[in-house]
C-alpha cells in the first residue's frame, strides 16, 4: 500500500511539471481516487486483522476464565507479568522454539540453495524435476507429521526398527531425539518452499557477470560467493524472513509428533493452545498470543531492516 | 438497483449459513422439538447404539435421541464440549461426561442439577465411587452410567500369584529379576495423572481435598519414587514415556512384559491373540504404593449430564434415565467392556459371563480413589503430568515443592 502511494506520488510529481506549492487540482483528485481505491482493502484489513488483535489485547488485560465467568475482572498487565516471569514455562518454550527455528531454517537455507542450483541448471526435464522437488511442500503438514511420527514410532516405526537404533535409545522417547525428529519433519516439509524463493533469486543473477568473471579466471567457488550470493541477498533475506516467521509459530508438527509438547518439546504456540483451548483461560492465553505476536514483529523488523540496508547498498553500488 | 442486489445476495448467503449451522449434530434420526442430542465418545462395541435404539423405541415418539459421536481422545472430547457450552450451544442436550468433568461443568453453570424424582433414580443403588463423581457442592449433576478401573494383569505361567499386599516395589523388583517389563501409562497425558493420583492415594495422601485446597505432602514423593524407580529400572518397557493404554496392551500381548496395569478392555482383546494366551492371563487388585496401606485403584467412567442450554430439559432427563438404566449398563459391560455403576448389575449373568473377574472389579471400584473434584481439574492434571514426566528424568526429592507450586498456580489461573 505504501509503495503504491509513493509510486502514485512520484507520477504526480512528474506530470505536474513545476510543483510550486501543494498540488494541482488533478493531482489532488488523483490522490483522492487513490485513497478511495485503497479504502475497501484498508477497511477489510481493519475488520479481519485490526479488530481481532485489538480484542486480544483487551482480553489479555483481564482475568477471564470461561469456567469462572463470575471472576472476570480487569487486572492490567498482571497476565503479562505472570507469563514473563515464568522461567520454567514461557522462557523454556521460547528457547525450544528458537532452537527449532534456527536449526531448521539454517538447514533449509543450505539444502534449499543446493536444490535451487539444481533446478536452475537442470537441462533435462526441468518441469518434472521442479515438480518432484515441490511435492513435500504440497503435502498437508499434519499428514507429513504423521508420516514422520509413524516412521519413528518406537514399537512399529520402520526407522525405529533399524539395527542402528537400540530399543533403549528410541528418538521419540528422549527430548533431544524428539526435537531432532520435529526439526527433520519441518525441514523435509518446507525446504522446497525455500528452494523456490531462492530459485527466483538465482534467475536475477545475469549470466554476463559469470562469464566476465570466468574470463578473469575466477573459480566456481569464487563466483558463487562473490557474485551469486551478493546479488541474491535480497531474495535470501526474503526467504529467511518468511521461513523464520513460519518456523517460530510451529504448532502442527509438535502437536502430532509429541502430543501436548511432551518431553519438553513445547513451543510457544503449543503453550498458547494449552492455555487458551485446554485451560480455557482466555485472559492468560490472550497475553501469550500477544507476546508471540510481538516476537513475530521483532523478527520481521530485524529482517526488514537487514533487507532495507542490503537493497540500499545495492542501489548505491549500481 | 445494485444496492438491492447486494442486499439480496447477502441475505441469501446468511440464510444458507444459518441453515447449515442448524443442521449440525442432528444429521440422523429426529429433529425439531423432540430431538435429544447426546454428545458422547464413540463406543465401538455398539452398546450405545443399542441403548439409543431401545430408548427411542420405548419412547414411542415422545423423544428421539441422536447419538453424536465425539473424538476418541479424552482431551479432545472435553475441549469440544467446553467450547460449545461456553458459546451456549443449544444443540447439546445430553453430555456423556468423563467422571472428571463434573466440577468444572457444574461450577461454570453449564449443566443442570438433578432434583426430586430424577435425583432418586440417578443415585439409587449406585456404587459409592461412581456416585461421588456426580456430586459437587452437595448437589447431584449427572447419572452414573458406566464406571471403570484398572487391575493388575499378569502372566500366570511366568510369575507367582501376587499376594494381597503386593506392592509396586515388589513388582518392579520381580520384573527386573525375571528380565521382563511392567506395562503402565506414562505418556505426558491424562493417563499419567491417573497413575500418579492412584499412587498418592495408595500412600494415604491426596492432591486436592473436597474443599479444593491443595493437600500435596510427602505421599507425592512416595509416588515419584515409584514412577522414577520403574522409569530408571530395566523393567521400564521400551517407549515407556510415550506409552498410553493401547501401547501397554500391545506390550503385554507381545510377550515382552509379564505385568501390566490397565483397564479391563485388555481381557477381551487378549482373546484375539489366542485362547491359550487369555487362559494364562491372571488378574489382581491394583498394587499397593506402601506395604501397610490398601491400594486405591484409579476410577474412570461416564456420567450423563443435562446441558443448561437444552431447549427440552425435561425430555433430556427422561432420555438420560433410559440410557443409563440397568439393562443398558449390562449391554455396555458385555459389548463395550465398560463396568456397570449399579451394584445389582454385577449379579446378572450377562456381566458375570463378560467378566470372570467381576468380583475384584467391583471391589476395586468401591475402593477406588477419585481424581480431584475441582473446577480447575484440567489445569491441575496438566500440572501433575508435567511434574512427573518423563519417568526416568524426575527427582523425587524436589517433587513435593514443585508439584505444590504448580498446582497452586494452576488453581489461581496462572501459568505454570
Amino acid at each position: 500500500m505504501a509503495t503504491a502511494q509513493s509510486a502514485g506520488a512520484e507520477t504526480v510529481r512528474q506530470t505536474a511539471a513545476p510543483p510550486k506549492r501543494g498540488m494541482t487540482d488533478r493531482a489532488r483528485a488523483e490522490r483522492k481516487l487513490a485513497w478511495l481505491l485503497c479504502a475497501p482493502a484498508v477497511i477489510a484489513m481493519l475488520i479481519v486483522t485490526g479488530y481481532p488483535i485489538g480484542y486480544a489485547v483487551y482480553l489479555s488485560l483481564q482475568r477471564y476464565d470461561l469456567r469462572f465467568p463470575d471472576d472476570k475482572e480487569f487486572v492490567g498487565l498482571s497476565n503479562y507479568a505472570d507469563v514473563l516471569s515464568s522461567w520454567s514455562t514461557w522462557w523454556q518454550d521460547v528457547i525450544n522454539t528458537l532452537i527449532i527455528t534456527v536449526v531448521s531454517v539454517s538447514i533449509e537455507l543450505v539444502l534449499g540453495m543446493a536444490i535451487a542450483l539444481v533446478m536452475h541448471r537442470a537441462i533435462f526435464g526441468r518441469g518434472p524435476v521442479r515438480a518432484a522437488i515441490l511435492i513435500p511442500y504440497g503435502i498437508i503438514t499434519v499428514v507429513a507429521a504423521f508420516a514422520w511420527k509413524y516412521a519413528f514410532d518406537p514399537t512399529s516405526g520402520f526407522i525405529a526398527g533399524l539395527p542402528l537404533i537400540s530399543d533403549t535409545a528410541q528418538p521419540l522417547n528422549t527430548h533431544n531425539g524428539s526435537m531432532l525428529v520435529i526439526i527433520l519433519a519441518e525441514v523435509w516439509k518446507t525446504t522446497p518452499f525455500m528452494a523456490l524463493l531462492l530459485l527466483a533469486g538465482l534467475a536475477l543473477v545475469p549470466d554476463e557477470l559469470h562469464e566476465a568473471a570466468k574470463v578473469d579466471g575466477a573459480t566456481t567457488t569464487q563466483r558463487f560467493f562473490r557474485i551469486t550470493i551478493p546479488l541474491m541477498k535480497p531474495a535470501i533475506l526474503v526467504a529467511l524472513l518468511f521461513r523464520t516467521l513460519d518456523a517460530f509459530r510451529i504448532f502442527d508438527n509438535i502437536y502430532i509428533i509429541q502430543p501436548g509438547g511432551a518431553l519438553n518439546t513445547e513451543s510457544v504456540s503449543i503453550l498458547g493452545y494449552n492455555v487458551l483451548i485446554n485451560r480455557v483461560n482466555i485472559g492468560l492465553g490472550s497475553a501469550i498470543s500477544i507476546l508471540i505476536f510481538v516476537c513475530v514483529i521483532l523478527i520481521a523488523v530485524f529482517f526488514v531492516k537487514a533487507l532495507g540496508t542490503s537493497t540500499a547498498q545495492q542501489r548505491g553500488e549500481t | 438497483m445494485h444496492g438491492r442486489h447486494l442486499l439480496v445476495t447477502v441475505a441469501l448467503i446468511a440464510s444458507a449459513t444459518l441453515v447449515a449451522c442448524g443442521g449440525l449434530g442432528a444429521e440422523e434420526g429426529g429433529s425439531g422439538r423432540n430431538a435429544i442430542n447426546w454428545y458422547v465418545f464413540n463406543e465401538p462395541g455398539g452398546s450405545y447404539d443399542k441403548a439409543v435404539a431401545d430408548c427411542n423405541k420405548e419412547a414411542g415418539g415422545k423423544y428421539q435421541i441422536n447419538y453424536v459421536k465425539l473424538p476418541t481422545d479424552a482431551n479432545q472430547q472435553r475441549e469440544l464440549i467446553v467450547r460449545r457450552l461456553a458459546a451456549e450451544d443449544k444443540d447439546i442436550d445430553l453430555i456423556g461426561m468423563d467422571v472428571i468433568w463434573t466440577a468444572e461443568l457444574a461450577e461454570a453453570g453449564w449443566i443442570l442439577p438433578w432434583e426430586g424424582e430424577d435425583k432418586t433414580v440417578a443415585t439409587e443403588g449406585k456404587l459409592e465411587g461412581p456416585l461421588k463423581t456426580v456430586e459437587y457442592k452437595g448437589k447431584v449433576y449427572g447419572i452414573p452410567f458406566t464406571s471403570n478401573t484398572q487391575l493388575l494383569w499378569y502372566r500366570k505361567d511366568k510369575v507367582d500369584t501376587p499376594a494381597d499386599d503386593f506392592t509396586w516395589d515388589e513388582m518392579i523388583d520381580d520384573a527386573v529379576e525375571k528380565n521382563t517389563h511392567v506395562e503402565v501409562q506414562a505418556r505426558q497425558y491424562e493417563g499419567m495423572t491417573v497413575w500418579v493420583n492412584a499412587l498418592i492415594a495408595g500412600a494415604g495422601g491426596q492432591i486436592v481435598n473436597q474443599a479444593g485446597d491443595v493437600k500435596v505432602d510427602d505421599t507425592a514423593k512416595t509416588a515419584a519414587e515409584i514412577v522414577s524407580k520403574l522409569g530408571k529400572s530395566k523393567a521400564a518397557p521400551p517407549g515407556m514415556s510415550t506409552n498410553a493404554e493401547d501401547q501397554a496392551r500391545q506390550g503385554f500381548e507381545s510377550g515382552r512384559s509379564y505385568y501390566e496395569v490397565n483397564y479391563p478392555f485388555v481381557y477381551p482383546s487378549a482373546e484375539a491373540i489366542g485362547k491359550d494366551f487369555q487362559k494364562n492371563m491372571g488378574w489382581a487388585r491394583y498394587p499397593r504404593s506402601v506395604k501397610g496401606e490398601e491400594s486405591r485403584p484409579p476410577l474412570g467412567g461416564i456420567n450423563i449430564g443435562v446441558s443448561k442450554y437444552s431447549e427440552t430439559p425435561d425430555l433430556a432427563f427422561e432420555a438420560a434415565k433410559c440410557i443409563a438404566n440397568e439393562q443398558h449398563q449390562g449391554d455396555a459391560a458385555e459389548l463395550g467392556g465398560l463396568p456397570p455403576t449399579t451394584e445389582s448389575v454385577y449379579e446378572t449373568d450377562q456381566v458375570k459371563k463378560a467378566y470372570p473377574f467381576a468380583d475384584v472389579l467391583r471391589e476395586s471400584i468401591e475402593a477406588a480413589a477419585p481424581r480431584p473434584v475441582t473446577p480447575a481439574y484440567s489445569d491441575i492434571s496438566l500440572a501433575v503430568q508435567k511434574t512427573y514426566s518423563p519417568p526416568d528424568g524426575i527427582d523425587p526429592n524436589g517433587i513435593v515443592k514443585k508439584l505444590k507450586d504448580r498446582i497452586e498456580k494452576a488453581a489461581e489461573g496462572k501459568i505454570f
